[in-house]
């Protein structure tokens, strides 16, 4: 067992809940964990002020108040319909495409309010990728080159694309496995190596923050071990926010974690602290697995 | 132990203040010349069903007389004399009805089979294709079948015939039969689509109850997808309608219903006569009429059992007036 | 009740299947047995050109036994490849970017508006575009479009009146394009949604990712609908016959724009041209042989297409 890594102390909630204590993390590279979990030097890149957002009459999030950190892994956990999900969707103003959805409270990126900054721009800088890997029907470097082609109106050539396409294909850790064939069929690859393409698609247009929706939960875990070392590595560059089902998950990636109830935040702070120290009763209920 | 509560509803709900889509305005030029290409394609579409609509609504209704709704077409130079359209009003009833009488049932039967029965697969599959294929055919190549088919001198007692037996292939029954062929793809294709779409515990629960397949197809299956078959028989109706050129070649060329045989009724069919689409090309610059104020009126009644067709597909859809039902 | 056997009703429904093959099969041999005597005296000279179609269709008219078949179809295969091909490229545009509308931009009242507009296209019968044509559009044309100087252009080869290629392409445009629209939008909305939300996910504007993720994973539904509205375009008779005009005309491209203002005229309307002389022996034979080459292409298409179309449904599901 990594010494860093006390396995979180069992602790009984209430009296009579069964009592599932969580599992301890699978150890991680050791070099990858050497950072300081408490990162006093993030930078604060987005900015959720009081948002609600409700579908027709059905409220999914309610007065939600949360920064997000660049150089941190942001994890929303909590149960299904929750609004974590909605919440994420809505950083990057994808939550408008559902007929019907309404937005109130204030999101901001880097002192803008997303409101002002052009959709696609911001989409551009919000970059997301989804539970379903969903690489689209075009070879691996049509893919990866396709946020790089919609940014401008002109016809990029292909020799123009391919130094950032590599570094993208690089960054997701893709490139040593599918790099001497570009042009093979995305839908070809396996099912973790289409998500890691997805990664490297959101990657090429060099996004400041990264938002991923369960990124893991249709994959195995080989390829969710590499998925994760790969969101560490990440964190360096940009800011990361991930909505898992997984609380082991959460808890070996996320430097902060915000627990959402029924479209409420009820609490926020270092992965440790949520996870050792809950404040509130629901939260230290759900990460003992005792409801969920 | 403090439960959160559900949020209240909340009274100020959240508008949304943004348009959903992004603003077309910061589009690159060629984005925003598309988009406009698409919002002409779209109005000019309108503009022209829009354009058809009213132009024969304006001209039929200033053509359109009460007589000519109860006069028989008389062949008269003089076009005060020349009569109304009350026998292609007719003819265009009768083939729509002695149509329908043949293709519903053969087409249905043939649904019925290909999604209940199905077996041998090779047949149904070639069966699948056959309805295909006469959906493909176009109707001036069943016309010249129908022609060919019914000149042979033993179906003689189908069609008008001349003077020393030459049997001429042409009458309104063998117009409702061709006819049937066009109505047929539509009606198949309709009732299988309410067929398949019936769920299968449906089945399965008359099976329970000890049904046979024939009693399970007859009381359960097709009372289910009588809203598809009535969707199938309005659109073969109206196919059969606006159809030209079977009429034109096997109709016989009369305007007038001219009966041919003894016994009354069937000589109607056995005879020759003209709908209104005939009336419409006879009486256009095309045929030898020449009366473009009565091809006018004609036509404008016949946009309107057209629309009223359209209409009744649209009723019987429930609303779901989609343009998968397009042919 | 106990004719309501499986064993009685079974094969009794699948006589009726049956029975459409016969149908066919009859048409095939029919059709082919009375155009064969048009095939088998010109051989495949038939689809050549040479002399002129208007006078040799004359002579066939007129022959008396033994009979005269001689006939060079080329002009009437060129005015059918000229009209059913100009609609479907003409189609073929007008319908992504009314497809494209229709799923995508078009305000939720508009779309309501527009879906029975399609319907209502489809559902008019040629007969009323075709005297649209012939009273609306022709005299236009030859009012204001055909200027004199034109006219007196090619008087020695063809006299212009406004029937023309122009028009009879436009009105067959109008005819097909609501098949390949209904075939584009099933195609587009079955476009999984995953797709076109990451590519917005991306940045890309609407108008981009319809084009390039919705129309991309259409494009053999595109190729579907092009090949059934061709198969239409074929077999489209009297709507042309009522605005080619009644002479046989090949078009020539060297004549500029007057191209489009000269008169074609397809096999289709051919055959409804000659409707009244189709019992004469020789001219019916190859008012079948038309029909025979009708019928060989228009069934060719509509299989391919209909396969394409059955392919595309199976992945939807």
């Amino acid at each position: 067992m990594d010494p860093l890594m006390p396995p979180p102390p069992i602790r009984r909630i209430v009296v009579d809940a069964p009592h599932v204590p969580v599992a301890p993390p699978e150890p991680l590279e050791a070099a990858v964990r050497a950072r300081p979990r408490l990162a006093t030097d993030a930078v604060e890149r987005m900015r959720v002020e009081d948002l609600t957002i409700a579908y027709g009459p059905k409220v999914a999030v309610n007065g939600v108040t949360l920064p997000v950190h660049q150089g941190e892994v942001l994890a929303l956990i909590g149960p299904s319909g929750c609004g974590k999900t909605t919440l994420l969707r809505s950083l990057n103003r994808l939550v408008e495409l559902t007929p019907g959805a309404g937005r109130g409270g204030k999101i901001v990126l880097d002192g803008d309010d997303v409101d002002v900054i052009e959709v696609t721009d911001l989409r551009r800088r919000v970059s997301m990728v989804f539970q379903q890997p969903n690489p689209f029907p075009m070879s691996i470097f049509d893919n990866v080159a396709y946020a790089l082609r919609e940014q401008g109106s002109k016809r990029v050539k292909r020799s123009e694309l391919m130094a950032p396409v590599r570094s993208a294909l690089e960054r997701a850790g893709l490139w040593d496995e599918v790099g001497d064939d570009l042009d093979r069929p995305a839908l070809r690859m396996s099912g973790g190596q289409q998500q890691r393409l997805c990664i490297a698609r959101a990657l090429a247009a060099n996004p400041e923050v990264l938002l991923l929706d369960e990124p893991c939960s249709a994959l195995d875990p080989r390829s969710t071990a590499i998925i994760e070392e790969l969101i560490l590595q990440l964190r360096e560059e940009l800011a990361v926010v991930i909505v898992t089902h997984n609380l082991q998950q959460a808890y070996r990636i996320g430097d902060r974690v915000a627990f959402m109830y029924l479209g409420e935040l009820v609490e926020y702070g270092l992965a440790a602290d949520v996870f050792e120290r809950p404040e509130h009763t629901r939260t230290a209920e759900y990460v003992s697995g005792a409801f969920g | 132990m403090t439960a959160i509560q559900s949020p209240p509803p909340r009274q100020d709900r959240p508008r949304l203040r943004t348009d959903p889509s992004g603003s077309w305005r910061a589009w690159p030029l060629r984005d925003r010349i598309l988009l406009g290409l698409c919002w002409a394609a779209g109005l000019f579409l309108i503009f022209v069903a829009a354009a058809i609509t009213l132009y024969m609504a304006f001209k039929g209704i200033q053509f359109l007389r009460p007589n000519l709704l109860w006069t028989r077409p008389e062949a008269a130079i003089d076009q005060s004399k020349s009569g109304g359209f009350l026998d292609p009003m007719l003819g265009t009833l009768l083939i729509i009805v002695g149509a329908l009488a043949i293709a519903a049932p053969l087409g249905i039967a043939t649904a019925v089979w290909l999604t209940e029965y199905g077996k041998p697969t090779w047949l149904a599959r070639m069966v699948e294709s056959g309805v295909e294929v006469i959906a493909g055919t176009p109707a001036i190549v069943l016309a010249l079948f129908g022609l060919a088919f019914f000149s042979q001198g033993g179906l003689g007692f189908l069609s008008t015939t001349g003077e020393g037996g030459a049997v001429f292939g042409r009458s309104l029954l063998i117009c409702c039969t061709v006819l049937s062929l066009e109505a047929l793809p539509m009606i198949v294709g309709a009732t299988r689509e309410g067929l398949m779409s019936t769920p299968r515990h449906v089945r399965e629960a008359s099976y329970a109850l000890g049904k046979t397949r024939a009693a399970t197809i007859h009381r359960v299956l097709l009372p289910t997808a009588r809203p598809n078959i009535a969707t199938g028989c309005a659109l073969g109706m109206g196919r059969v309608a606006g159809d030209t050129a079977v009429v034109l070649l096997l109709g016989g060329g009369t305007l007038q219903l001219a009966a041919n045989g003894s016994i009354p009724g069937l000589n109607t069919l056995q005879g020759t006569g003209s709908t209104l689409t005939t009336y419409v090309y006879a009486n256009s610059p095309s045929g030898e009429g020449g009366a473009p104020e009565k091809a006018y009126a004609a036509a404008f009644l016949l946009l309107l059992l057209v629309l009223a067709l359209n209409w009744a597909v649209d009723r019987i859809a429930r609303g779901d007036g989609r343009l998968g039902w397009i042919r | 009740m106990s004719w309501w056997s499986d064993r009685r009703v079974g094969p009794a429904l699948g006589s009726a299947g049956v029975l459409v093959l016969l149908i066919i099969a009859g048409m095939a041999v029919y059709v082919t047995k009375e155009a064969w005597p048009s095939f088998s005296a010109n051989g495949l000279a038939w689809f050549g050109s040479g002399g002129d179609a208007n006078v040799q269709l004359a002579e066939i008219f007129r022959s008396a036994p033994p009979f005269e078949y001689t006939l060079r179809a080329w002009p009437l295969v060129y005015g059918t490849a000229l009209a059913a091909g100009g609609a479907v490229v003409a189609g073929l545009v007008l319908s992504i970017l009314a497809a494209l509308y229709i799923v995508a931009f078009a305000p939720p009242s508009i779309t309501r508006i527009l879906e029975p507009v399609v319907r209502l296209l489809a559902g008019v019968p040629s007969v009323i575009y075709g005297l649209i044509g012939v009273l609306v559009l022709v005299p236009f044309v030859n009012d204001h479009l055909i200027s004199t100087e034109r006219k007196e252009s090619v008087f020695y080869v063809i006299q212009l009146t406004g029937q023309s290629l122009l028009i009879a392409t436009a009105l067959l445009t109008i005819m097909i394009v609501p098949i390949m629209i209904s075939i584009a939008v099933d195609a587009l909305r079955s476009v999984p949604s995953s797709w076109t939300e990451g590519a917005l996910a991306l940045g890309a504007n609407r108008m981009r990712v319809m084009w390039t993720i919705g129309l991309r994973a259409s494009r053999p539904a595109l190729v579907a609908g092009a090949v059934l509205a061709l198969a239409r375009a074929l077999g489209e008779a009297i709507m042309l016959a009522m605005v080619s005009g009644g002479v046989i005309f090949s078009p020539n491209l060297l004549d500029g724009p007057t191209f489009f203002f000269e008169p074609i005229q397809p096999f289709a309307a051919a055959i409804v041209q000659g409707a009244e002389g189709i019992t004469v022996k020789p001219f019916g034979s190859t008012l079948f042989a038309f029909a025979a080459v009708i019928m060989v292409s228009s069934v060719g298409l509509s299989i391919t297409g209909s396969v394409v179309r059955r392919r595309l449904r199976k992945f939807a599901a």
